[in-house]
């Protein structure tokens, strides 16, 4: 066992785990935050999104060791002060999503996006979202929540 | 509506019942003694639990008639409606309360569902078919009518006023002249609402509808965007364990020998065999799936088929004493004579997965004798009946609940991960989780059938089909109807005797390969005279419902206007199946790398009344983003037991990039029953890419997948491979 520590959602958190744990099984099972899902432990459905300094990472193939002194935002850490954030407010308004379980990943890779392009093209979207699966079919709402929650947040300005 | 709900059930299990479950436990003497502790109890599973997985038919299970079995109503006037189907996706939590709140005079808000919960909701056969709307949804409106009238008729009494009088609106009954109101929470008192329904119960037309009809958003959509809603493997229990199944190294395997050493030296380790069943338990998912990789197996698998010789297998194997004809109809001989061309062509479909996003997954929690599962399942209560004949109870000592699930598509029949996890918790004396990996779910969930089918016809020059053989080898008989008028046909479908891999329902069932095999053909027989292929089709149908979308994708489209070239392809398909009615055109680009791209898709659906046309809207889309995957490059491939490309890096599918421009049109019929759309909108989607390519390139291709590799240069494949 390891001890790491990392900030998950603002909390510092300390983790007595093994240092290659993925970081998934952390957040599932060490700190119940359920929201990030399992797809296919392989980096390839992008369900497993979560933000390390911001930036989208899968935590399916992320060691615990590599989260070690960094900040993890997961979908729980979105909402503030009990109002949704502006990406998971238009994924809502749109309902882009059906059985949602896709849903906190693609909402992670939209907010990281955002975050360093503020005004993507729709092309951009899609290219940054790429990895991210919706069995279901959704992408076209996906794309009209990535685009819409773009724009509001630069009418908010 | 009992009668006819029977009859699709049958259908349905019977066209693609899964069959052969993963697993069968010896259990010791000792444990089958303790799990049965009395005579009767082991005489009764040992034959009717099992009969009804293997037999055909399903038992027949007369549903509950009292409204309190269905509808309960809380002193804070609370609707609680009790139901078998289940949600993965399909917005039906939504859409049903809809028709409650409708029919009952109740707040949507007010409204929630006690969904898939075998110990609380009355017997259901699955979620399945898109029986819900047709079915599901008259069920739960009989019994809001019929609660409806019961509070009317206790405040009429209690106020000694005519009921006909009184108005039952928002939850409470009024009286407009003296002003009075009650709400149904102080009228029902939380007693059981006691009425048996007799006779049908006038509904609500649809022209008058308020709340159904209306696109609701989602009812618990904000759990899903904070992450908040608890699927099967978010589940936490005190103690709770972490399993994982050891896996054969190929289908039909024998263990052959096992090395545990390592596994059983890991800390808190537990490692569980059961005949050919291996197992581990572990505090995390983590050092689980290191022990499970410690074990050393070996297996003996016998030779098996690979997916080149699939064609020819099942046709081979086609096992003609069971071969059904969909229709017979007039002389075939007689129909080919007559016409001035002829056309005989094969189509095939490859096996294809479901690969639901969450993987099949199950907790389980033993308590003394008593099993309770939860599970991501299209049929809990199958499932309870599966867990009940393999640990050798009696189905009322197994409670399995259904959380919302990530999605299913008809993969999610059967309770293999239920069974596995019940088996693992039964060993550890501990609640325990079991989630498949991708890789499991690619190999050891079953997959829609592949299929060979051959069609015959033959037409006259001013376009008149004058006859239609169709053979379908194993795919199965669901959408195998031509909508087309034909004086001579013979259809009929092949079953597979002992089909190369564990097969069963998807999304459609075998709609998608008929409609690919159907409209592909008669985009042919088009060509071959030399008629538009929107003018072909309407020459020969009459049914109005089938020629009214057809006209209204064509419109929305704009067929005809824009002439297919050498780069750019503009294909049709239609159809009918499953109460709802499709027409769809694709419109598809040929890049420079050889590349098909889907860059539009035009849809346009009718299902009767709609119940809420944003939830439809969403299915419509959905359907055609997954059905580009099956028409384009979704195969699984598969030789001696084993899955080749069992991972998402090799099994492609629709991705953000692959996502065309999607346009629906939606053609409401208020005076037709509503009908489910989980299911049809998916059927058009291949043949109309297929067609395409043809007015494109010139090339027919007839093998789903169409492009196996995304370019026209490898994709021209034409064997099953």
């Amino acid at each position: 066992m390891d001890s790491v520590t990392l900030t998950v959602n603002d909390k510092e958190c300390h983790v007595a785990a093994p240092a290659d744990e993925p970081l998934l099984w952390i957040l599932r099972e060490e700190l119940q935050l359920t929201g990030t899902k399992y797809g296919c432990g392989e980096g390839q459905c992008g369900a497993c999104t979560v933000t390390l300094d911001g930036k989208a990472i899968r935590s399916c193939v992320t060691p615990l060791s590599a989260a070690a002194g960094r900040k993890v935002t997961t979908i729980e850490g979105l909402a503030s002060h009990g109002s949704l954030h502006p990406v998971q407010q238009a994924f809502l308004s749109l309902e882009a999503f059906q059985c949602g379980y896709c849903t906190s990943g693609m909402v992670l890779s939209a907010v990281a996006l955002l975050s360093t392009n503020r005004n993507p093209s729709d092309k951009e979207i899609m290219h940054a979202m790429n990895g991210n699966i919706c069995r279901c079919g959704t992408y076209p709402r996906i794309l009209a929540a990535v685009r819409n929650a773009a724009h509001g947040a630069q009418k908010a300005e | 509506m009992d009668s006819d709900l029977d009859i699709q059930v049958t259908n349905e299990l019977h066209q693609h019942d899964v069959g052969v479950g993963l697993h069968h436990f010896d259990l010791g003497r000792r444990d089958f003694l303790k799990l049965c502790s009395g005579g009767v109890l082991i005489c009764f599973c040992s034959t009717s639990a099992p009969a009804q997985e293997s037999g055909r038919i399903p038992s027949a299970h007369e549903l509950p008639k009292d409204i309190a079995a269905w509808l309960r109503i809380s002193e804070d006037s609370h609707v609680t409606v009790f139901t078998g189907k289940v949600e993965v996706g399909q917005n039906i939590r939504t859409s049903l309360a809809q028709q409650v709140s409708e029919e009952l005079g109740a707040p949507v808000q007010s409204i929630s569902l006690s969904m898939g919960d075998t110990k609380q909701v009355p017997w259901d056969a699955g979620t399945f078919g898109s029986r819900t709307t047709p079915t599901m949804g008259p069920q739960l409106r009989t019994m809001a009518v019929t609660a409806r009238d019961l509070l009317v008729n206790m405040a009429a009494t209690a106020w000694e006023v005519d009921a006909s009088t009184l108005v039952a609106a928002d939850g409470q009954v009024r009286d407009p002249k003296s002003g009075k109101s009650i709400s149904y929470g102080e009228l029902a008192h939380a007693q059981k609402l006691v009425k048996v329904i007799e006779g049908d119960p006038s509904f609500t037309p649809a022209s008058q509808w308020k709340v159904a009809g209306q696109p609701l958003p989602k009812v618990d959509g904000p759990d899903f965007v904070t992450g908040k809603h608890e699927y099967t493997s978010d589940i936490h229990l005190p103690g709770i364990l972490h399993g994982k199944v050891l896996r054969p190294s190929g289908f039909n395997a024998t263990l052959t020998s096992l090395d545990d050493s390592a596994a059983k030296k890991m800390t808190a380790v537990t490692v569980v065999r059961d005949g050919n069943f291996v197992g581990v338990t572990a505090p995390s998912s983590w050092s689980a799936e290191k022990a499970i990789h410690a074990l050393k197996a070996e297996w003996k698998v016998p030779p098996q088929i690979s997916n080149r010789d699939l064609s020819a297998y099942l046709k081979a194997n086609a096992d003609k004493s069971k071969s059904e004809a969909a229709d017979a109809t007039g002389s075939i001989s007689k129909g080919l004579a007559n016409a001035d061309i002829k056309v005989s062509r094969t189509y095939t479909v490859a096996y294809i997965q479901h690969a639901p996003l969450e993987p099949r997954d199950a907790v389980a929690e033993w308590q003394e004798d008593e099993l309770t599962v939860w599970t991501g399942t299209q049929r809990p209560f199958a499932v309870r009946d599966e867990l009940a004949a393999a640990f050798r109870m009696l189905p009322e000592n197994v409670r399995v609940l259904v959380p919302d699930t990530g999605s299913a598509y008809g993969g999610k029949h059967t309770g293999d991960a239920a069974i596995e996890a019940a088996r693992l918790a039964k060993a550890a004396g501990k609640p325990v989780k079991v989630v498949w990996t991708r890789e499991e779910e690619f190999t050891w969930a079953y997959f829609r059938p592949a299929g060979v089918i051959e069609i015959t016809s033959g037409a006259h020059r001013d376009g008149t089909i004058t006859a239609w053989e169709y053979h379908n080898y194993n795919s199965g008989p669901a959408g195998i109807d031509v909508p087309y008028n034909i004086p001579n046909k013979l259809i009929q479908f092949h079953p597979t005797d002992n089909p190369p891999l564990r097969q069963g329902s998807y999304r459609g069932l075998a709609a998608t390969a008929n409609h690919f095999a159907r409209e592909s053909h008669m985009d042919e027989l088009a060509h071959a005279i030399n008629m538009d292929p929107m003018q072909f089709r309407l020459k020969n149908t009459s049914d109005e419902r089938l020629r009214a979308v057809f006209e209204a994708v064509a419109e929305k489209a704009e067929w005809g206007k824009q002439k297919s070239s050498a780069n750019r392809g503009f294909g049709l398909a239609g159809g009918f199946e499953k109460g709802g009615h499709v027409a769809t055109i694709a419109e598809i680009e040929l890049r420079s790398d050889k590349s098909v791209r889907v860059v539009r898709v035009v849809e346009a659906f009718e299902c009767g009344a709609i119940v809420n046309p944003d939830g439809l809207r969403n299915q419509i889309e959905g359907s055609i983003v997954m059905g580009i995957g099956g028409a384009l490059f979704e195969s699984i491939g598969f030789g001696n037991g084993r899955i080749l490309n069992a991972h998402f890096s090799q099994y492609r599918i629709p991705r953000f990039n692959d996502m065309p421009k999607v346009e629906v049109v939606l053609v409401d019929r208020k005076d037709q029953p509503s009908a489910g759309a989980g299911e049809t909108p998916i059927v058009g989607v291949a043949p109309a890419i297929a067609n395409a390519i043809f007015a494109m390139t010139g090339e027919r291709l007839r093998t789903m997948p169409l492009v196996r590799g995304g370019t026209m240069s490898d994709g021209h494949d034409r064997r099953n491979s």
